[in-house]
């Protein structure tokens, strides 16, 4: 008798616990960031980032009172790996939604894994050809290259120059750079008279720059991440160069004009709008999550949030929303994130549609120039 | 005119590129010439040159010249630490393990260097102002003829040491025959120290002298040792005038290669070069070819 009431009162035990636990039981996402490697400059604010919006959310109640759980796990920018980390997220973590890889690269090895499994990505990379041609369970929150170079070209047709000299780094960014800057030259009616490479790991560009100061161009645009593009800013101020100079979005922080020093002054490049948040017009949808985001950044990692970070951001605050509209499953978030519209972000303001798994315009970028070591708007 | 002048801007940043190169490779041949092994955690020397010296200025708040002095310390003193702990306590290895275990430490050195001081890259203030100086029809910064100054002194000592004291000729003793040297009474353990303590000093400074224009972080040392140590060999690993010459041979090489060839092919048109000396004068482009007697 007593061993009955005792079985009794486990098994009701257990079950309240196991009941109480289903009611609690948080929504499970997945992460995948470079947060080491070549790509930690990526990772590294991404990982925070989303930490810190998961936290928050938790914070302040969780998503339809159920506490979202962030599983990040480190790629180290290396795509086999990113590979059997997403199978780990999908098969053992039980996640119902992925946010990352960090690198485009990254990325594509991912997407397959993803579509078999049918669990929504959203990726923090810049590459076009993750949403392009679209894919059923893939989105992105980094603003596609084409947007940054049509942003720079659009500025120089404004100004009447049409020759431009380009300089872009040998990895995945600068070739995926070259690649827009070729392609869409002909549609501004741009002119490419000097077409050049440089190392990533490379110390000293006057040759290449040698080179284009004895072309005809009239700018020059160089694509690529630190700390290349400073010594190429460098160099051009040793040269003498007056050329207007053009960067790219992957130099869009702090540090570069550290590493640049007197030589960025003057320096040009399109950016996501976080770098001047404070410039913005009141009128600017993006201006209060881009202050609240950099607030909260400083708060917490006591340093800049980059637009970087802000593609995590952008991803967990669309999820939260898709999960509020569409519950916990995977195929409900997918259809939810498809149904995105206006969302205000970091990165811009996002507009999916079943054609569109990027969702933003040119908008998403401001034209910056380096004045007094620090960012201005060029108009 | 303009080709003249371009040229010209194209030999003088060889020859600053070059001059770098020369100075690792210097470092790289001063290891091989007492102990017979590459020292491939050279590069993390000079890479702790230029994050010390960046640490002791901003955290620190030394002044520059004490903190070049901190800094070429300091990684003299992780040098002398690698070779007893790492390379004396094996006696009878092979040079191949040898090598392996330079591999190990550099990673290792690069690692505790990226925990310690995170992966940002940092730069350097230059010595003596950023403002270009013309020269026929090129220009550089006052920072190259720092490259080039402290190289000539590099050379000039090195020289001196190598030829005109009893350390330096019972280091190159060893290099020629470690036992025969042994007989004669030299410490020959003593010169494998002193040739980690010389090339250590020597890779973080030129560590220190090059961070203002290249920048530094932790992975800086992979590239810039993998180029002096082809400046090493080009010379034939002598610890002499050959390496300094082939050091910038190969930056002129690389400028030039960019500039007038193609600046995709930059490294490869460098490291093509060092096949083709490997395989026609593998004892290097001004060494004599040595006969062994039996």
């Amino acid at each position: 008798m007593k061993k009955l009431i005792t079985t009794a009162l486990v098994s009701i035990s257990l079950c309240c616990l196991s009941c109480a636990a289903l009611a609690a039981a948080p929504i499970k996402i997945g992460a995948l960031f470079a947060v080491t490697g070549p790509a930690s400059f990526l990772g590294e604010p991404e990982r925070n980032s989303a930490q810190m919006v998961v936290d928050e959310i938790n914070k302040a109640g969780g998503v339809k009172g159920r506490k979202l759980e962030l599983i990040t796990y480190d790629t180290g920018g290396d795509a086999t790996k990113a590979v059997q980390l997403a199978n780990k997220l999908i098969k053992n973590d039980h996640v119902v939604a992925i946010i990352g890889p960090s690198t485009t690269g990254d990325t594509m090895a991912v997407i397959p894994v993803v579509e078999r499994a049918q669990i929504p990505l959203i990726s923090c990379s810049a590459g076009i050809k993750i949403t392009e041609p679209v894919k059923k369970n893939v989105f992105k929150t980094a603003q596609n290259d084409t947007l940054a170079v049509a942003r720079i070209y659009q500025q120089l047709k404004k100004e009447k120059k049409s020759r431009v000299a380009i300089l872009t780094v040998s990895d995945s960014f600068g070739s995926s750079g070259r690649e827009q800057l070729k392609s869409q030259a002909a549609k501004y009616g741009m002119q490419i008279v000097s077409d050049d490479t440089y190392g990533p790991k490379d110390t000293d560009m006057t040759a290449q720059l040698t080179k284009i100061r004895g072309s005809q161009a009239q700018a020059v645009i160089c694509w690529g991440t630190n700390p290349g593009p400073a010594v190429v800013a460098r160099n051009a101020k040793q040269l003498g160069l007056t050329l207007p100079l053009y960067m790219s979005h992957g130099v869009s922080s702090k540090k570069f004009i550290d590493l640049a020093g007197e030589a960025a002054e003057g320096v040009r490049l399109p950016s996501g709008k976080v770098l001047v948040a404070d410039l913005l017009p009141k009128s600017d949808k993006q201006k209060a999550a881009l202050l609240s985001y950099v607030k909260d950044y400083q708060r917490h990692f006591k340093a800049e949030g980059d637009h970087f970070g802000g593609h995590a951001w952008d991803a967990v605050m669309m999820l939260k929303g898709a999960i509020e509209r569409g519950g916990d499953t995977p195929a409900g978030i997918r259809n939810a994130l498809e149904a995105t519209r206006g969302f205000a972000g970091i990165g811009g303001v996002f507009n999916y549609s079943p054609k569109d798994h990027a969702g933003l315009t040119q908008d998403a970028f401001v034209l910056v120039e380096v004045r007094n070591k620090d960012w201005t708007l060029v108009k | 005119m303009e080709f003249l002048n371009q040229t010209a801007q194209y030999v003088i940043s060889g020859l600053a590129t070059g001059a770098i190169y020369a100075l690792i490779g210097l470092s790289f041949a001063i290891i091989f010439n007492s102990t017979g092994i590459i020292n491939f955690a050279q590069g993390e020397f000079v890479m702790l040159g230029g994050v010390l010296t960046i640490f002791s200025i901003t955290t620190l708040q030394l002044p520059i010249l004490a903190a070049v002095v901190v800094a070429v310390a300091v990684t003299t003193l992780v040098g002398v630490v690698f070779e007893r702990l790492a390379i004396r306590p094996l006696k009878d290895a092979t040079p191949l393990a040898l090598i392996i275990i330079t591999i190990g430490a550099s990673i290792l050195i690069r690692g505790l260097v990226m925990l310690l001081w995170g992966k940002d890259t940092q730069a350097l203030p230059a010595f003596s102002g950023n403002d270009p100086i013309n020269f026929a029809g090129a220009t550089l910064l006052p920072q190259h003829l720092w490259i080039f100054g402290v190289t000539l002194l590099v050379i000039v000592g090195s020289r001196l040491f190598f030829h005109h004291t009893i350390s330096g000729k019972a280091m190159r003793a060893c290099s020629f025959n470690r036992r025969a040297a042994n007989l004669v009474g030299i410490s020959v353990g003593r010169m494998v120290l002193l040739s980690f303590v010389i090339s250590s000093a020597l890779g973080s400074l030129a560590g220190v002298i090059i961070a203002p224009l290249t920048m530094t972080s932790y992975d800086v040392g992979v590239m810039l040792g993998l180029k002096g140590f082809c400046a090493a060999i080009m010379g034939g690993m002598g610890s002499g005038f050959g390496t300094v010459l082939g050091g910038l041979i190969l930056g002129i090489l690389e400028s030039l290669g960019a500039g007038l060839i193609s600046s995709g092919y930059k490294d490869a048109i460098a490291f093509f070069i060092l096949l083709l000396i490997l395989f026609i004068r593998p004892q290097g482009l001004f060494k004599k070819g040595e006969t062994d007697r039996v």
